[in-house]
């Protein structure tokens, strides 16, 4: 529906839009001065304005022409106003929110810089023309783009002119006597009439213990010829809104500011070797803004194993992980090695950091040596898992010893199969004796000697050429565990000795996330009580009627949603009775004795 | 029993499950077109009715309109205990109290029969994958569509003993019936052990939780649908669905649909926390924008705008409806598109064995 047509849909039903407020037009001779006049106009249970003015719910977009019937006579103080009632309305939190569904969507249709930063290379080289465009709008940054941050501060302006002058409202309210009793409780939403016999006074001072037991704020107001107790309960409900909506306020400044205090970098760690956290140690490094070198605790982590367990499904032969588990050792300042495990979903914490296991492959240790003999190289190389039956990619770079610098480039297979095109797969995660390391070699510039940092997994071939692999005279290298393989131009040998596992892990460490998961907790709280606790007012007023009981009259008044208060009124009702019985059993019993 | 013969057992019932599905759906079916011509037959009578009734309340006519039911005596009288309630409930006793509002016909004691049998099944079925499986039934998208249809079919029920709401039998029926079909035709695979970044305790409260959500929303958004046509029909228009004439009114149906939909609001809010907080266990990060938390994040705003759309005057009524429905709508989309096409961390789907 385009907004003309949602308006004229709306103008349609006049009478239908501004029908919620009719209670309140009743309770309103009733002397209720304290309303809501610092609710937005647009929100139905601001009961005062809506009667008065139906044309601000029947047309969408004019409700500031109430405040100023021409644009010519406001000056600025009024502008600013008229726009502060504008931004702060149910209706623009309402667009604002729905735009915010809306603008979020692109970030789950295009990939994202922050989550997934090689899949937007991807994207921009498949559509480099759209890319533009996209890029240009932010869209591979949706959530910080300038479009995105635009929506959710102004509905968080919106949200703290709504909130402020709620609160004061509100507290105000809590320290407020409730209403005095209309005079026509028949006009009020829920009415009832019964007789008792009682008086009236004595009917009043039940109902008014009544309502006090179930809850409610009473107050009595007698007047000659009618005894009544106005009753309210349900402040919990607007205690419960505001708490939510200033939880969700203070979690987006907590994570705006906090998130200065964050850093978080990567890390592959061979079996044996040791981390220790200072800058240069990190593969990977995202600082917050506010980070600071000395906020890094210098403790050290070592990966003494790794243990993983598959099982085989029989019919399809696929293996599927059962479990993953790194023994780790972490030491303090101090010195002493503490043996420590981490698993998917069990961090570690140490030294003020969160360290989560994220992946895992091989490491096999190669070694080389040159043409005299002399080793050259001898360790763990670790070779990325590929699939999920850890085929590695791996890359060693030999600059120093052999007669060229060399660099190799290759796969290893846990489990090798040759396939049908006379290449290999692995089919089963676990390694064995017939493990595979297959090696392209080359030789030439490295690449090492400018100074510049280098990708350590990343081979730079502009300067090499190789010599051993599909586009040179020789094979590539293969070698299953403990064989050796002779290099090509007499350069010397490679022999790949033995398996160590790898790890890679993400070291997070960040002051508020606590807080934010307490703001979470104290606001879902909150929204809790906001949905379910009813807000409602009722009263009781008793009069003498012809036959000398009393006449009683029932009504309540819901704000908000309550789609028990019939109910509540009529159980109200059964209660009074019975206790009326009840204290009319006791006098009597009393007259008898 | 092993493990592969219970996984067999539970397919046969969820085959099974989807027949008597099927049969509910026609029924209920059956029960709307039923309901169709009774409304003529009411038309009538209640324009007799309405000539006897002719000065004996003044608001007669207009709680009528509104739906309502006046319970007690009628008004006038002097009696001890003659009460009036002059009030449209707005939440609609239901049949049991206005003779006028929602009777169906015999066809809908046969859906709801079906539907419980069909339901029994259907977790029996669940309840023998997840013993093949030795763990939750919720760990891949063909179980989390069993068990979310089982668990929609749950709530469906659970209403009926709050207010009757078995009109929306075919919707529900049919819904399931189809989500089920499809998840087990194009998505079953053998169970399989529960791979790390599943193993814990949150793949039974977030999943869960998850799936509650689902449940109301699909019993509040078909509420708002039925609003919706309820509507067009008090407005005189949709003369060609006379079913609609045996349904509560616009306006009880938008309490009823806000009252289910809060619920899964309160679900959902809780679904997202309990994903962050897995998150931050699993992959070291509460919040990432991945695609899953980009849609539960959707969702959960367009519900929360359906809350406030009731409380904006203008918005209440049509407009929250269609809100309710749109994001009835990306929870469906969640759910199939999202796990299947959209790349991201919750690749769960044990459809891509190469993940």
């Amino acid at each position: 529906m385009t907004r003309d047509e949602t308006a004229a849909a709306a103008a349609a039903k006049p009478a239908k839009a501004a029908k919620p407020a009719k209670p309140a037009k009743a309770a309103k001779p009733a002397g209720r001065s304290s309303g809501d006049p610092l609710r937005p106009a647009d929100y139905i249970g601001s009961d005062e304005e809506a009667p008065a003015k139906p044309a601000r719910t029947a047309r969408a977009d004019t409700a500031g022409a109430d405040d100023a019937p021409t644009a010519a006579k406001l000056n600025p103080l009024e502008w600013v106003r008229f726009f502060w009632r504008q931004l702060t309305s149910m209706r623009t939190a309402l667009v604002l929110l729905l735009l915010l569904a809306l603008a979020a969507v692109p970030g789950s249709l295009v990939p994202q810089r922050s989550a997934d930063p090689n899949g937007v290379i991807q994207y921009q080289q498949q559509n480099p023309e759209l890319s533009k465009v996209l890029d240009a709008l932010q869209v591979f940054d949706t959530y910080t783009s300038f479009w995105f941050s635009a929506i959710y501060l102004l509905l968080f302006v919106s949200l703290i002119g709504c909130i402020i002058p709620r609160t004061t409202h509100h507290l105000k309210a809590l320290r407020t006597k409730p209403p005095t009793t209309p005079a026509r409780l028949s006009r009020l939403a829920a009415h009832l009439q019964t007789t008792a016999d009682a008086t009236p006074e004595t009917a009043i001072d039940e109902a008014a213990k009544l309502l006090k037991r179930q809850g409610y704020r009473v107050e009595r107001y007698d007047r000659r010829g009618r005894v009544s107790v106005s009753a309210e309960r349900g402040y919990l409900r607007e205690t419960g809104n505001l708490v939510f909506h200033t939880g969700l306020l203070l979690i987006l400044l907590l994570v705006a500011v906090g998130g200065g205090f964050i850093y978080t970098g990567e890390k592959l760690l061979v079996q044996g070797q040791s981390f220790t956290n200072t800058l240069s140690s990190y593969d990977t490094w995202s600082p917050g803004r506010f980070f600071d070198e000395s906020q890094l605790n210098p403790y050290s982590l070592r990966l003494d194993g790794f243990d993983d367990k598959y099982s085989v499904d029989k019919l399809t032969g696929v293996s599927h992980p059962e479990d993953y588990t790194a023994k780790v050792s972490t030491r303090s300042l101090d010195g002493t090695w503490t043996k420590q495990e981490i698993k998917v979903n069990e961090p570690l914490a140490v030294g003020g950091t969160q360290v989560y296991l994220l992946g895992n492959g091989y490491a096999p240790v190669l070694k080389v040596t040159d043409a005299d003999g002399n080793v050259v190289f001898d360790d763990a190389v670790p070779f990325r898992s590929q699939d999920s039956n850890l085929k590695g990619l791996g890359v060693l770079k030999v600059p120093d010893g052999l007669k060229k610098q060399a660099g190799f480039i290759g796969f290893f297979y846990p489990t090798p199969v040759e396939t049908t095109t006379g290449g290999f797969e692995s089919v089963y995660p676990g390694t064995s004796s017939s493990s595979l390391v297959s090696l392209q070699m080359y030789v030439g510039d490295l690449g090492l000697d400018t100074g510049a940092p280098v990708n350590a997994y990343d081979l730079d071939l502009d300067k090499l050429t190789q010599v051993a692999g599909r586009d040179s005279d020789t094979d590539t290298l293969q070698m299953r565990l403990g064989e050796k393989a002779t290099l090509p131009e007499g350069l010397g040998t490679i022999e790949f000795t033995g398996i160590k596992r790898y790890i890679g892990v993400s070291i997070h460490h960040d002051p508020v996330q606590g807080y934010v998961l307490a703001l979470a907790v104290i606001s879902i709280l909150g929204l809790l009580i906001s949905l379910f606790i009813p807000r409602r007012r009722v009263w009781v007023a008793a009069t003498t009627g012809e036959d000398g009981g009393a006449v009683l009259e029932y009504a309540a008044l819901a704000r908000g949603d309550d789609p028990r208060l019939d109910d509540a009124v009529l159980d109200i009702e059964k209660q009074l009775a019975k206790r009326l019985r009840a204290r009319a059993r006791e006098a009597g019993d009393g007259a008898a004795s | 029993m092993d493990s592969d013969s219970l996984a067999t057992l539970s397919l046969v019932a969820v085959y099974s499950a989807i027949a008597v599905y099927v049969l509910a759906f026609i029924a209920f079916v059956l029960d709307l077109s039923a309901r169709s011509a009774q409304a003529q037959r009411l038309d009538s009578e209640r324009a007799a009715r309405a000539a006897d009734a002719v000065g004996a309340d003044a608001h007669s006519g207009q709680l009528a309109k509104a739906g309502a039911a006046v319970r007690g005596a009628a008004a006038g009288a002097t009696a001890a205990t003659a009460a009036v309630l002059e009030r449209a409930s707005g939440a609609g006793r239901g049949a049991d109290d206005d003779d006028e509002v929602n009777i169906g016909s015999r066809w809908q004691r046969t859906g709801l029969a079906l539907t419980i049998i069909a339901w029994l099944i259907h977790a029996a079925a669940i309840v023998l994958r997840g013993l093949a499986a030795g763990r939750v039934p919720w760990a891949n998208m063909f179980e989390f569509a069993m068990t979310g249809t089982g668990i929609m079919v749950t709530v469906f029920l659970a209403v009926q003993l709050w207010r009757d709401l078995r009109f929306l039998g075919a919707y529900v029926t049919g819904i399931v019936a189809l989500l089920l079909g499809l998840a087990t035709v194009n998505f079953y695979v053998a169970v399989t052990p529960l791979p790390p970044p599943l193993q814990s305790a949150w793949l039974v409260i977030h999943v869960f939780v998850a799936t509650l959500g689902t449940g109301f929303f699909a019993v509040g958004a078909g509420l708002s649908i039925m609003q919706l046509l309820q509507v067009k029909r008090e407005e005189g228009g949709a003369k060609r669905i006379p079913f609609l004439r045996t349904l509560p009114s616009s306006e009880a149906l938008e309490s009823m649909a806000y009252r289910v939909l809060v619920v899964g609001f309160a679900f959902w809010t809780f679904t997202l926390i309990a994903g962050a907080i897995w998150a931050e266990r699993a992959w070291g990060r509460y919040w990432g924008w991945d695609t899953k938390e980009v849609w539960t994040f959707v969702i959960w705003v367009v519900f929360a705008g359906y809350i406030h759309a009731r409380a904006t005057k203008g918005w209440r009524g049509s407009r929250a409806a269609y809100l309710a429905i749109i994001g009835f709508a990306a929870v469906l989309f969640n759910f199939t598109i999202v796990n299947l096409f959209f790349k991201g961390l919750h690749s769960y789907s044990g459809l891509d064995t190469g993940m």
